[in-house]
């Protein structure tokens, strides 16, 4: 299936949590915010988001900036 | 003599000894970014938010941030109202507080913040309950705006950012900041200490700085010499100095003199 993650396409084999891909993706996964779909998910409730089919995920975190 | 104790620079009811807000892009080294928050004494730092880089991994600069310091989440990257909105929720979201720079900017020549964009922003983050610092163009009529919706400072730029050309804007900010209540930070285009003194005599309540200090050859050095600077101007600003006169006015007694006869 094919997700999007920060404006790229990807496949995925299986279905995933949010979880799963912020692990696999980001390296301080603490400072990481999360979206889907334009829509804000709480680290709280990304182990029981599941992601599906064109789903379009945005990970960001701080960077130094005036 | 005053003391500093008491001349607080107070932003949303909190109170800041330090008038140095130091922004943390481009510097070398993130360790940087802490022994400059070191020596320099500056209790408010911003920082930016951006899409996690998937293939560098690059270290996240909050590791560098002392807990006891103030995060102030710059918007940039934003091109109008909406992205600005987005942002600081998704800044909010990641617990690092509720103060937001607001930076909208659409022109990619000057970088020049889109005032009246920012302006909807500042209104619509007040609402939704949080502190905003808006960085703008020097306009009486935008400030005064701002300031109606709620914002808790008003953030002109001395000129172009990143340009290090000082305070080109020299007499908008004055009317800002005789005509406007909420704290006015000088921020973009200051290039040297004696810059920032110059906005601190002129009797702006602060500045920030990012460029000059992160680009320096030694930024702690750096850091340290713009927040002398920012003392001495505020200091020069509070002792009341006279203006400049257009004549000459002597130092010494113009009486007295040894061959004067009676």
């Amino acid at each position: 299936m094919k997700i999007t993650i920060n404006g790229k396409k990807t496949a995925l084999k299986s279905p995933q949590t949010l979880a799963a891909i912020v692990r696999q993706t980001c390296k301080e996964p603490q400072y990481v915010v999360a979206e889907v779909n334009g829509k804000i998910v709480k680290s709280n409730g990304w182990a029981k988001t599941v992601i599906r089919e064109n789903d379009a995920i945005e990970l960001v975190s701080f960077v130094g900036g005036g | 003599m005053i003391s500093k104790k008491s001349d607080s620079l107070i932003i949303a009811g909190k109170k800041f000894q330090s008038r140095f807000l130091l922004g943390t892009g481009k510097f070398r080294n993130k360790s940087d970014v802490k022994s400059c928050i070191n020596s320099s004494g500056t209790q408010i730092v911003t920082v930016a938010l951006r899409r996690v880089d998937v293939e560098r991994h690059e270290e996240n600069i909050l590791k560098y941030i002392p807990k006891n310091v103030t995060l102030l989440i710059n918007t940039s990257g934003a091109r109008n109202a909406k992205e600005a909105v987005r942002i600081a929720h998704l800044a909010k979201e990641s617990g690092c507080g509720n103060w937001i720079k607001i930076e909208v900017i659409n022109d990619s020549k000057y970088l020049l913040p889109d005032n009246f964009e920012t302006i909807k922003a500042a209104e619509q983050l007040v609402k939704d309950g949080f502190i905003v610092l808006p960085y703008v163009s020097p306009d009486l009529n935008v400030a005064r705006e701002l300031v109606k919706v709620g914002s808790s400072t008003v953030m002109p730029l001395g000129s172009l950012i990143g340009s290090r050309q000082g305070i080109r804007t020299k007499e908008l900010i004055q009317i800002l900041i005789d005509e406007i209540d909420v704290p006015i930070i000088v921020d973009a285009g200051i290039g040297a200490p004696s810059q920032a003194a110059e906005a601190m005599e002129m009797g702006a309540d602060a500045v920030l700085i990012n460029t000059a200090v992160a680009t320096a050859l030694d930024p702690v050095a750096a850091a340290k010499s713009f927040a002398l600077a920012i003392t001495a101007g505020r200091l020069a600003h509070l002792s009341g100095m006279a203006q400049r006169a257009a004549s000459a006015q002597a130092s010494s007694p113009l009486t007295g003199f040894l061959y004067e006869q009676s």
